[in-house]
Formats: structure tokens, C-alpha cells, sequence
């Protein structure tokens, strides 16, 4: 059985000298939901661009049972989805299937199973009604879901999510941990959002000057203040780590609860908002 | 002025009724009737008024199946065509022949006032086809005719990049330009243009940098050079019907233009 991610020692600097990985060595096992934490500037990007083959540094990097190299690139990115900080960046074709298809059409697969990822993809991100809609015509939180779609549509081992709250309202936010926390894969989530490393992820690392600094229950980490204070993160004001639960995985609860506001919302809407 | 700008942008897209005869159709047969109509009119001889009343006849009847209202075309017009007729509206005082007019100082001749018409008319139809495609077609429809009409893909590729991109850089542009105001920005004369020369080289820079971030988002799903193509599209017996109908009008009026010269 392989693992997830498995690194050790990897280095990289940056074309100017500047060194973004240190000895940097992180090990997750499949199923896992690991939160990268870490101030900006901490190298967060730079180690995610690593995992799809982006980037590529010095040191062992295996990642969803696939060394990287030249030669495996194309196989590493089927089985790693990343999903970028700027939905704008993540989909650029002129509508969001035509957007959702890119991933499984360079996968070479037949286009009726490409018909079924998109739809799956879309409807697992609740945006199957923007099939035909270009992507600048949808709100920021919807942009940021089609995103994740594009990548879900690849069905990859293991899902890299960058700042996947940044730049949402509230309630943005919200139906964007409800997207989540139904979404059964090896997930790794750098955000500065404390609160939601809380409530998606059972475990933290901090990333600080390109190394991994603290690995640990997230609830440890984040109940650490001055482990937090040293690393320039901080819970927002008057916050109680003990009032947050772990939001329940896809496996150990009934998946879409009768009760679901939510889903009692797009049935009496059919979806469009 | 953000809100000026999208507004504008907002005339690029469908108009009359999408769910009509027209805008059903498959962007191939738009595109082929369309071009057909505006070649027609452009190779026409300036005195062949009968094929200039066809075209305009046959984008009244494309338009009203469309439900393409005529204030519809004229708010989309009336960008393009002064534009277009500027460079005619020289004609009738540098072409001699015919009787002449005093205008002023400058002397109008009645051929060249002809020729004036005549490029007139062929610039407001070909306007008004190009404004008729856009208005039953959506651009990434009018892509993906293109490309199965096997236009080179880079240049299919750059124009979808440029209308995917086209929004967030209007709205870059629209942000910078209130942060300039914010500041109390606003220019008295050309010394003060400097801060505009910052602001283009700042969006250059931004507008590269998007630019590697959107191609790593493209290799990060597997992009290996070539673009997929997600639906192909499928002629039916309306598409060929359409063309045929606007050739069946058009061309014979065109060829009897060519016989009675």
C-alpha cells in the first residue's frame, strides 16, 4: 500500500536564490485531511505547485503512489487535483462544462464518460445548473466550487486545495465547507482560515521558512497560542476552539441528511440561484 | 465608470429571443449565411441597387425570425458604423464625374455622391451581419464554428482567451482607475498622464503574471498542447436549409448585377 504524500528533503529556491523549501519532509496516508498552515510568504504555494510536478526541487518526492519526475508527470497529474487561489487563474474556457471537461478530455477518455465526470463533478459542487454559463458571469463562492469541480471531474487520489477561503463571504464560505466535507479524498489545505482547518481537517502542519515546524492533531495545534504567536497565525478574536466540531466524513454519516436546508433549498428552486 | 464599461461589454451578447429559429442554428450555418450576405453586398457594383435591397431584406428577415428587435441592432450599430463610414464620407468631393454641388468651399460630385451610397450601404450590411452573428450566437458558439470550419486553432485559442480574460482585465482596469480617483487623481494636462502610463504598466505585469498562472493551471490538468474539444457540433437539415435559402436569394440577383454591367 502507498501513501499519500511522501516527502523528504526536498529544497528548492527560487530563480533569484532565495530559498522557498528547506529539508522539507511531510508524510500522509491515504483518507487523511491534513491543514497546511502558515503565514504568507511561508513557501505554502510553492510546496502545493510541487505535488502536481509544477515545481520541481531536489529531495524524495512520491506523491499518490507516483514518483515525481519528467517521465511521470502525466500520470501524477490525473491522480492529484489541485485547485488554485484564483478561481480566475483555474478556469479559463468560455464555459464552466466546457471548463469541467478540459481535465478528463486530456485524460483521453471517450466523450460520453467525459459527459458523465462533468455532470458528476458539477453536481457534486451543487453548480450543475451553470453547466452553459461562462464563469465571469458567476459569484466569487460559485467560481471557487467549479474550480473544485474541474478537478473532482478528473477523480483524482488526492485533492490539493490553496486558500480555498480566501475572498469569500460568510455565506460563500459555508456552502463551501458543505462542498467539502462530502467530498471523500486525501485532502491538503493550506489556508490562514484557522477556523476552517478546524472543522474540516484532523490534522495540521505549519509550515514556516520552507519547513514543516509543528505536525499535529489540528485541535492541538490550534489550541497551542504561543506555538500559533510564534508563527504569526492567530485565531480570530474572542474564538473557542472548544465550540467547533470536526465536520463528520462522507464514510461515518449519512451523506445528505433528509433535513438538509440546503438541499431543501434547491428543491424548491431547482437549483438556481 | 467600471459600471460604463460593463454595460458596453454587455452589448456583446445575445440579444432577440434565444430560443428562436435563428439562434438554434448551428453556428457554422450562421457564420456561412452571414459572411455570404456581407461578401454579396462588398462585390457588388456601386449602381446594382436591387442586390443591396436583397441583403438588407434578407438580414430583416434573419433578424425579425430572431426576434431581434432594430433598436437591438442600432445600439450595437452605432459604435461601428461611424467608424466604418469615416473614411467614405471623403468620397463625394474627391471623386469627379456627373454634376457637381457647392458645398461650402469643397465641390460634391454627383458620381462620387453615388459611390458614397453605394459603400454606405455595403459597410451598414456588413455591420448589421456581423451584428446579427453576435446577437443570435454566443462568442464561444462562434469559436467552435470556427474551429470545425478548421480555422487555424492558435488563433481560435487566442480569441477565447482574449473573451474569457477580457472581463477580469476590464475590472482590473475599472479597480485601479477608482483607486487613482480615490486619490484625488485627476489629470489638468499632459504632464499629469504619468500615473495612466504606471497604471497600463502595472496591468502589463499583471496581465503577464495571470498569464503564467493560467497556463500552470492548464499543465496542472494535464494540458499537454493541444486544446480538447469537449462537443462537436452536428449539421442539420435546418443549418443547410438557411444557407441554401440565403444563396437561392442572393446569388441569382448578384450574378444578373454582373450580366447587365
Amino acid at each position: 500500500m502507498t501513501c499519500a504524500i511522501d516527502v523528504s528533503n526536498l529544497t528548492y529556491h527560487y530563480p533569484n536564490g532565495h530559498p522557498a523549501l528547506d529539508r522539507l519532509d511531510l508524510h500522509v496516508e491515504h483518507g487523511e485531511r491534513v491543514a497546511v498552515l502558515g503565514p504568507n510568504g511561508a513557501g505554502k504555494t510553492t510546496f502545493m505547485h510541487h505535488l502536481n510536478g509544477l515545481l520541481m526541487g531536489s529531495g524524495d518526492l512520491e506523491v499518490a503512489g507516483v514518483r515525481v519526475g519528467r517521465d511521470t508527470l502525466a500520470e501524477l497529474r490525473q491522480r492529484v487535483g489541485l485547485v488554485f487561489q484564483d478561481p480566475d487563474d483555474q478556469l479559463f474556457m468560455p464555459t464552466v462544462e466546457e471548463d469541467v471537461a478540459f481535465g478528463p478530455l486530456n485524460m483521453g477518455l471517450e466523450r460520453d464518460e467525459v459527459r458523465r465526470r462533468v455532470a458528476e463533478g458539477l453536481a457534486s459542487v451543487r453548480m450543475g445548473h451553470a453547466a452553459s454559463r461562462p464563469p465571469y458571469q458567476l459569484s466569487m463562492g460559485e467560481r471557487r466550487r467549479v474550480a473544485i469541480a474541474t478537478v473532482l471531474a478528473m477523480r483524482p487520489m488526492l485533492l490539493v486545495l490553496d486558500e480555498p477561503s480566501a475572498n469569500l463571504d460568510p455565506r460563500a464560505r459555508r456552502e463551501l465547507l458543505e462542498v467539502l466535507e462530502r467530498v471523500d479524498h486525501t485532502m491538503l489545505v493550506t489556508t490562514h482560515d484557522l477556523p476552517l482547518a478546524a472543522e474540516l481537517c484532523e490534522r495540521a502542519v505549519i509550515l514556516a521558512d520552507g519547513r514543516i515546524v509543528a505536525d499535529a492533531g489540528c485541535h492541538e495545534i490550534l489550541g497551542d497560542a504561543d506555538l500559533l504567536r510564534a508563527h504569526d497565525l492567530e485565531l480570530p478574536a474572542g474564538f473557542e476552539l472548544t465550540g467547533v466540531r470536526l465536520r463528520p466524513r462522507p464514510g461515518s454519516a449519512p451523506s445528505i441528511p433528509e433535513s438538509d436546508p440546503w438541499v431543501q433549498f434547491e428543491q424548491t428552486t431547482g437549483g438556481s440561484r | 465608470m467600471g459600471a460604463l464599461c460593463n454595460h458596453s461589454l454587455e452589448l456583446t451578447g445575445l440579444a432577440g429571443d434565444p430560443a428562436s429559429r435563428v439562434h438554434r442554428l448551428d453556428p457554422r450555418a450562421k457564420l456561412l449565411g452571414l459572411v455570404a450576405v456581407t461578401f454579396v453586398a462588398v462585390s457588388t457594383p456601386v449602381s446594382a441597387w436591387p442586390v443591396f435591397a436583397a441583403c438588407l431584406a434578407v438580414l430583416a428577415v434573419v433578424g425579425g425570425l430572431a426576434r431581434v428587435t432594430a433598436r437591438d441592432v442600432w445600439r450595437r450599430t452605432r459604435f461601428i458604423l461611424p467608424i466604418v463610414l469615416l473614411a467614405a464620407v471623403f468620397l463625394p468631393f474627391v471623386r469627379a464625374g456627373g454634376e457637381e454641388y457647392a458645398v461650402g468651399p469643397l465641390t460634391a460630385h454627383a458620381d462620387g455622391l453615388e459611390t458614397f451610397a453605394a459603400v454606405s450601404l455595403k459597410a451598414t450590411i456588413g455591420t448589421i451581419s456581423a451584428v446579427l452573428l453576435g446577437a443570435t450566437t454566443t462568442f464561444p458558439q462562434v469559436l467552435r464554428g470556427l474551429e470545425a470550419m478548421r480555422t487555424p486553432r492558435l488563433l481560435v485559442m487566442i480569441a477565447a482567451f482574449m473573451y474569457r480574460y477580457l472581463f477580469v482585465i476590464v475590472e482590473e482596469t475599472g479597480r485601479m482607475r477608482a483607486a487613482l480617483a480615490a486619490r484625488a487623481y485627476r489629470p489638468r494636462n499632459a504632464l499629469h498622464a504619468g500615473a495612466l502610463g504606471r497604471v497600463a504598466t502595472a496591468m502589463f505585469l499583471r496581465t503577464y503574471a495571470r498569464g503564467e498562472r493560467v497556463y500552470h493551471a492548464m499543465l496542472a490538468r494535464g494540458y499537454d498542447g493541444q486544446m480538447p474539444q469537449f462537443s462537436p457540433l452536428a449539421l442539420r437539415r435546418a443549418d443547410a436549409a438557411f444557407v441554401a435559402l440565403v444563396l437561392l436569394v442572393l446569388l441569382p440577383l448578384r450574378v444578373a448585377a454582373e450580366v447587365a454591367m
